[in-house]
């Protein structure tokens, strides 16, 4: 193997393991406690992406889109069958009253982009 | 200093007296930058003009909401045009910047392509021109790709948008850095030239499969946009003796309100005079135009078409039939199929693997690939880049639950969330809930058998029809009864349009039936007339009244039919020359709706089994069973069992839908794998049901399932398509093909197939809309 093949090889490996442990073993960021409200910035993701709110209460979520890319348009809460459009750089509050504790996932409308809702008593 | 002024009307909820109208003018015109307000009680709006630099609409509903009123300055609709407008724009900007990209990419194309070059200009063989004209389009046009890259590598998240940035730079970059420094690849390449054509016609095709994509897109949501635009603007309504046009929110529930002929019906309500027909298959699904009068129920955002009526509203907001039903139809398509998660758990892990693929493809290539090693491998890690779809799978799902819930709601077939249409496709019996769902749920006169004409018809007698003057004399008696079936025979004889008698000294005789004095052949007696009996065997034994074996027969076949018969006899009177004598029957049952016959045979062709369940004794629910060509019947089942039913089929290994009417039948239905209510009034939030059929036709139980079907299959090959497509192509363009057919995938062609990919998913969702319910 010739000096270039070694140095292209070790780098392809460095690169894959890197890969790997950039986008699949990214921690859990730390929830967010909302009390009445929280705003989440859309923008290449939703910040904050873990979110935690009290079983029984009334949440405003207000999604501000930041992001003109059309993979972040849409926010689907399944669990609280919510999907909805987000305009650009305007508010869009969605309520919620969740009614029982665990993890509620929420994305994007093709699934790219993840956010959390941890529901705690 | 001049400012020119803005005038804006909205309207103010709240207002109720002349006074308000002053307080909010005051407030309104307290703002800074407001420089007149003028507030109309009548219209309930409020028209201020005002310095736009100045005044936001914020400080104009905080004007409004401190004197204790709500503005509303941005409805809904103005939300859905701005929403409008910004997808409009949205397409133009792309479309210009595919356009600009591809005749780009084409120049580019024509002055590098072998044999097509020689053709070209010479201008368009320049290298530097090549750069020239990919530079815009690596970052203007393909800005939007770097602009939702970047901030979702912050986030440590990669998606579609990473790869093509990826991609497109490696081939840009490449391409430039040829461009100015040939020599130094000449060692690593034989001839060492760009390849921008590449990097703009992928940037192009992927813009123009967006563009495309969006367009598609948007028809998945039709439904919802049509639903929201039925809702009527305005309402007559009448208050103090005149009649004013207000805004609809500003409506309140018992407003009487006036709608003539052609008119949309605002709200919910209950007519109070008039009468007309109205057409209701815009929110019911219901394609013939009902005929309504004064104590039915009209629906807002329906059509009125001949008469002019006044009603009084009984719902009014997110009260009302249409909201009910945009909410659930919102809810449906903002749930998940059960199906999807698979798809979920792929996307998940999907563009990182592909980005590790593209890298061992390079290194593969350059240690093990034919000469030029360097550029075979980096055109084929482009390839994997770009022909990577992870949209299609995404799309897959979700656009076919929101075309297939859409056309649900568009035919008065309303379902609950995705997963209810998901498991309706396995159902494969179904159990109908007999009195309100199989049956119209009120008795109706099913045969009327004169057995002694020539006493019945006398000289005073208004016909000459033996059977018609049977049902009035009924009728004329029954007119006084309270009794359900009574409501039966006195509604016939008025359809008939018949003249009822007087009758006298009318009594009722619990648990038998009734008699009274009614004007009949022979000699009057004291009071008028004769003395008849109506009602069960029970009263005729008593009365001494004999049946002979024909007429017993006739009676026995009628009753193992399901029906009620009643016996009109003559009560034997003292002195009176006519003996007692049974004058004929009347029979009344619980008929089966006239679309129930077609419904069933629909579902048993499918190869649906059906029960019939009722609290009913057997021989009647055999009866209505026989009718309607139902095998199973589960008789005699108290309210509170009918769930257990439903559990023990289950346990068979039945997928179990049961069809009811959403109120008694509620943990029935809840029980049953996908509970059908029929829709009852206004109300179609029916909490226990999965499907709510607003059209309250029985043939759309087939319909719904029918609808699931198609959704099924179409979600089952968009998931087959995308999952193939990226299985395959993906080895594809790494070359795994190359050691035996040498075949290579040009990166163009990656960039074709994914646009394509996405692109017919959506339409393939879309084509759900040709199906006919």
């Amino acid at each position: 193997m010739t000096a270039d093949k070694l140095i292209v090889t070790i780098f392809g490996l460095t690169a894959i393991i890197f890969t790997y442990w950039f986008f699949l073993m990214k921690k859990e960021e730390e929830a967010v406690a909302a009390s009445d409200s929280i705003d989440i910035s859309v923008k290449g993701g939703y910040s904050p992406e873990v979110i935690s709110l009290k079983k029984g209460k009334t949440t405003k979520l207000n999604f501000i889109r930041k992001d003109p890319s059309s993979c972040l348009e849409e926010v689907v809460l399944p669990d609280f069958k919510i999907r909805k459009t987000l305009p650009l750089n305007q508010k869009l509050t969605i309520e919620i009253t969740p009614k029982r504790t665990g993890e509620f996932d929420f994305a994007c409308g093709m699934n790219m982009f993840h956010g959390k809702i941890v529901v705690r008593d | 200093m001049l400012y020119t002024l803005t005038k804006r009307t909205f309207t103010i909820k709240g207002m109720h007296c002349a006074s308000c109208v002053k307080i909010l003018e005051d407030s309104l015109a307290k703002v800074e930058g407001v420089s007149s307000a003028v507030v109309n009680l009548a219209t309930g709006k409020a028209t201020v003009s005002y310095a736009p630099e100045k005044v936001t609409d914020g400080l104009l509903e905080s004007a409004v909401s401190s004197v204790g009123y709500k503005a509303i300055i941005k409805d809904v609709i103005e939300h859905e045009d701005a929403e409008k407008l910004e997808k409009q724009k949205e397409l133009k900007d792309l479309r210009l910047k595919s356009v600009f990209s591809l005749i780009a990419g084409g120049l580019i194309l024509w002055g590098s392509f072998p044999g097509l070059m020689n053709t070209s200009p010479l201008i368009l063989q320049n290298f530097f021109v090549h750069l020239l004209l990919a530079t815009p389009v690596q970052f203007w046009a393909g800005y939007s790709f770097y602009q939702a890259t970047i901030p979702a590598l912050k986030h440590r998240v990669a998606n579609m948008d990473t790869l093509v940035v990826i991609g497109t730079t490696v081939a840009y970059g490449y391409s430039a850095f040829v461009t100015f420094f040939p020599q130094l690849l000449a060692p690593y390449t034989l001839n060492p030239i760009p390849y921008f054509d590449v990097s703009t016609i992928i940037i192009g095709l992927i813009l123009l499969g967006r563009y495309f994509e969006a367009k598609a897109k948007a028809g998945t949501s039709e439904a919802i946009k049509k639903l929201i635009g039925l809702q009527a603007k305005t309402a007559r309504v009448i208050r103090s003796g005149n009649e004013i046009d207000i805004p609809i929110e500003l409506v309140k529930i018992n407003d009487l309100i006036r709608v003539r002929p052609g008119e949309k019906i605002p709200v919910d309500g209950i007519i109070m005079e008039g009468q007309s027909s109205i057409d209701e298959s815009m929110v019911t699904g219901e394609s013939i135009p009902v005929d309504k009068t004064k104590g039915d129920t009209v629906v807002g955002a329906t059509i009125n078409k001949t008469g002019t009526f006044v009603y009084k509203a009984t719902k009014v907001g997110q009260e009302t039939m249409l909201a009910q039903i945009i909410k659930l139809v919102q809810e449906a398509q903002g749930s998940k199929a059960p199906i999807q998660r698979l798809a979920d758990l792929i996307s998940s892990y999907f563009v990182p693997v592909v980005i590790m693929l593209a890298i061992a493809t390079f290194v593969v290539w350059y240690n093990f690939g034919p000469s030029p090693a360097f550029l075979f491998a980096m055109l084929n890690t482009v390839a994997v880049l770009i022909i990577a779809c992870p949209c299609a799978m995404g799309l897959a799902t979700p656009t076919a639950i929101m075309v297939g819930t859409g056309i649900g709601a568009e035919h008065g077939i309303l379902i609950k969330d995705a997963e209810s249409l998901e498991t309706a496709h396995k159902i494969d019996t179904i159990i109908f809930d007999k009195t309100g769902t199989l049956t119209k749920g009120k008795p109706e006169v099913t045969d009327i058998i004169p057995l002694n004409s020539s006493v019945i018809l006398s000289e005073r007698s208004e016909s000459k029809d033996p059977v018609k003057e049977l049902l009035r004399l009924v009728a004329s008696l029954e007119k006084g009864s309270e009794h359900s079936l009574a409501e039966a025979i006195v509604k016939k004889a008025e359809e008939k349009k018949l003249a009822l008698s007087k009758v006298e000294a009318f009594k009722a005789i619990a648990g038998h039936g009734v008699e009274g004095n009614i004007n009949l052949k022979g000699e009057r007696i004291k009071g008028g007339g004769i003395r008849i009996i109506l009602g069960n065997r029970k009263l005729m034994e008593k009365e001494g009244v004999r049946l002979d074996s024909g007429q017993e027969r006739r009676i026995e076949k009628l009753e193992q039919e399901g029906k009620t018969v009643m016996m009109l006899a003559t009560r034997p009177y003292t002195l009176s020359p006519i003996p007692s004598t049974l004058l004929g029957l009347i029979a009344v049952a619980d008929t089966i709706k006239d679309s129930a016959i077609e419904a069933i045979a629909n579902l048993q062709k499918m190869g649906i089994e059906i029960a019939l369940i009722t609290g009913d004794n057997k021989r009647t629910a055999q009866a209505i069973a026989k009718k309607s060509g139902i095998k199973r019947v589960l008789a005699e089942v108290l309210p509170d069992q009918k769930e257990e039913e439903v559990r023990k089929i289950q346990k068979e290994g039945k997928k179990v839908a049961m069809v009811g009417d959403g109120i008694n039948d509620a943990p029935a239905l809840a029980a049953a794998d996908v509970g059908i209510a029929m829709g009852t009034g206004t109300d179609v939030a029916i909490e226990a049901a999965d499907i709510t059929l607003v059209n309250k036709d029985l043939k759309s139980v087939a319909a719904a399932i029918n609808l699931s079907k198609k959704t099924m299959r179409t979600i089952k090959l968009n998931l087959f398509w995308a999952f193939g497509y990226n299985v395959i192509l993906i080895p594809v363009a790494m070359g795994v093909l190359y050691p035996f057919a040498k075949i290579l995938l040009n990166p163009i062609f990656a960039s074709l197939a994914m646009a394509t990919s996405s692109i017919s998913v959506v339409a393939n969702s879309l084509l759900l809309k040709r199906y006919k319910i």
